[in-house]
């Protein structure tokens, strides 16, 4: 029953499930994320992030987060 | 004597550019940061750790308030992948200043000068300021500055070789005729070689692997520091000439 209520996604390349309704500041919360450190792609475009709390992740959605890492 | 340092109309402090990649930890890096002296740090664009909530952040140990984050595409082999990279770096926070590479060879790290050019002439229609790592190669540097490159980075040596400067003569010659910075970036082994790159005109350099692998990552940081406005002076002071024979520093005259 629980399954009804929970979408598939792919983030960072790696299936995985969240609850159905969750937008993308929903999901930085859920994987500890600060909005300020990340920027985000939601199926090959890049999110404003003054509106991560305005889209809906759907099933399917290819979402990839990234953030600056030590390079040279 | 006023040396101001300006890319895109924008003064830095050191004419040292460090990398943060290759260190031990985060805490390191912030200290060769320090040690160097460097206002401007190359960083690098990756996926966040999904499974790893408490990972921590490159941000966590160097203020990108304090510090000009300096984007890189490292990594990129195409237009396409370097171009995402830049505009995702500009989305987690408003950087203009990037560092554009687009690598041709996995072995050599030599840049694809094609897909460079290409993507250099997109992101600076796009407002970013684009300091491109580039081949020691004057017609591909001007080429570079025609399309709007805010600075023209190139190569002393292979990324990561530790080569020192392998043409000279080249380096000259793309100093003299670039009318925007240029700056040393890549196969800088050891304090000398950035001091070389300072006198032979270049504006400044750009340095990773020569700190983060020396024995003592901090020390070679500030060594580095020392070494690039030691070659700055020396080429604004203007090297004596050259002579074939030697010539007496003492008197010849009143010999006792």
């Amino acid at each position: 029953m629980n399954n009804l209520k929970k979408i598939k996604i792919q983030l960072n390349g790696k299936k995985r499930q969240i609850k159905m309704g969750y937008n993308l500041k929903d999901l930085l919360k859920l994987l500890k994320k600060n909005n300020n450190k990340v920027a985000i792609e939601l199926n090959g475009v890049i999110v404003d992030k003054k509106k991560y709390n305005k889209i809906i992740l759907k099933k399917n959605d290819k979402i990839e987060i990234v953030q600056f890492i030590g390079g040279g | 004597m006023k040396d101001d340092f300006i890319i895109a109309k924008k003064k830095f402090k050191s004419r040292l550019i460090v990398g943060t990649g290759k260190y031990k930890s985060f805490q390191q890096s912030a200290e060769a940061i320090k040690a160097s002296g460097a206002d401007m740090v190359t960083v690098a664009v990756r996926r966040v750790n999904i499974t790893d909530k408490k990972e921590p952040t490159l941000m966590d140990y160097i203020d990108p308030k304090k510090i000009i984050y300096l984007p890189n595409t490292a990594g990129c082999f195409n237009s396409y992948d370097a171009l995402r990279t830049l505009r995702l770096a500009r989305e987690m926070g408003g950087w203009k200043f990037v560092k554009l590479e687009v690598l041709g060879n996995k072995k050599t790290l030599y840049p694809n000068m094609i897909e460079t050019i290409k993507s250099t002439e997109v992101l600076v229609k796009e407002g970013f300021k684009v300091m491109v790592y580039c081949t020691d190669d004057p017609i591909i540097t001007k080429k570079l500055e025609d399309v709007g490159a805010s600075s023209i980075m190139p190569l002393a040596a292979p990324i990561g070789s530790g080569l020192g400067i392998q043409n000279k003569i080249n380096i000259k010659i793309i100093k003299e005729q670039s009318k925007v910075p240029v700056i040393v970036d890549a196969g800088v082994g050891e304090a000398s070689d950035a001091t070389i790159a300072m006198e032979l005109g270049c504006d400044g350099v750009l340095i990773n692997s020569a700190i983060a692998e020396a024995k003592n990552p901090i020390l070679m940081a500030e060594a580095m520091k020392f070494a690039v406005m030691a070659g700055r002076k020396s080429y604004l002071a203007g090297r004596m000439k050259k002579r074939e024979f030697g010539n007496p520093s003492s008197p010849k005259k009143n010999i006792i």
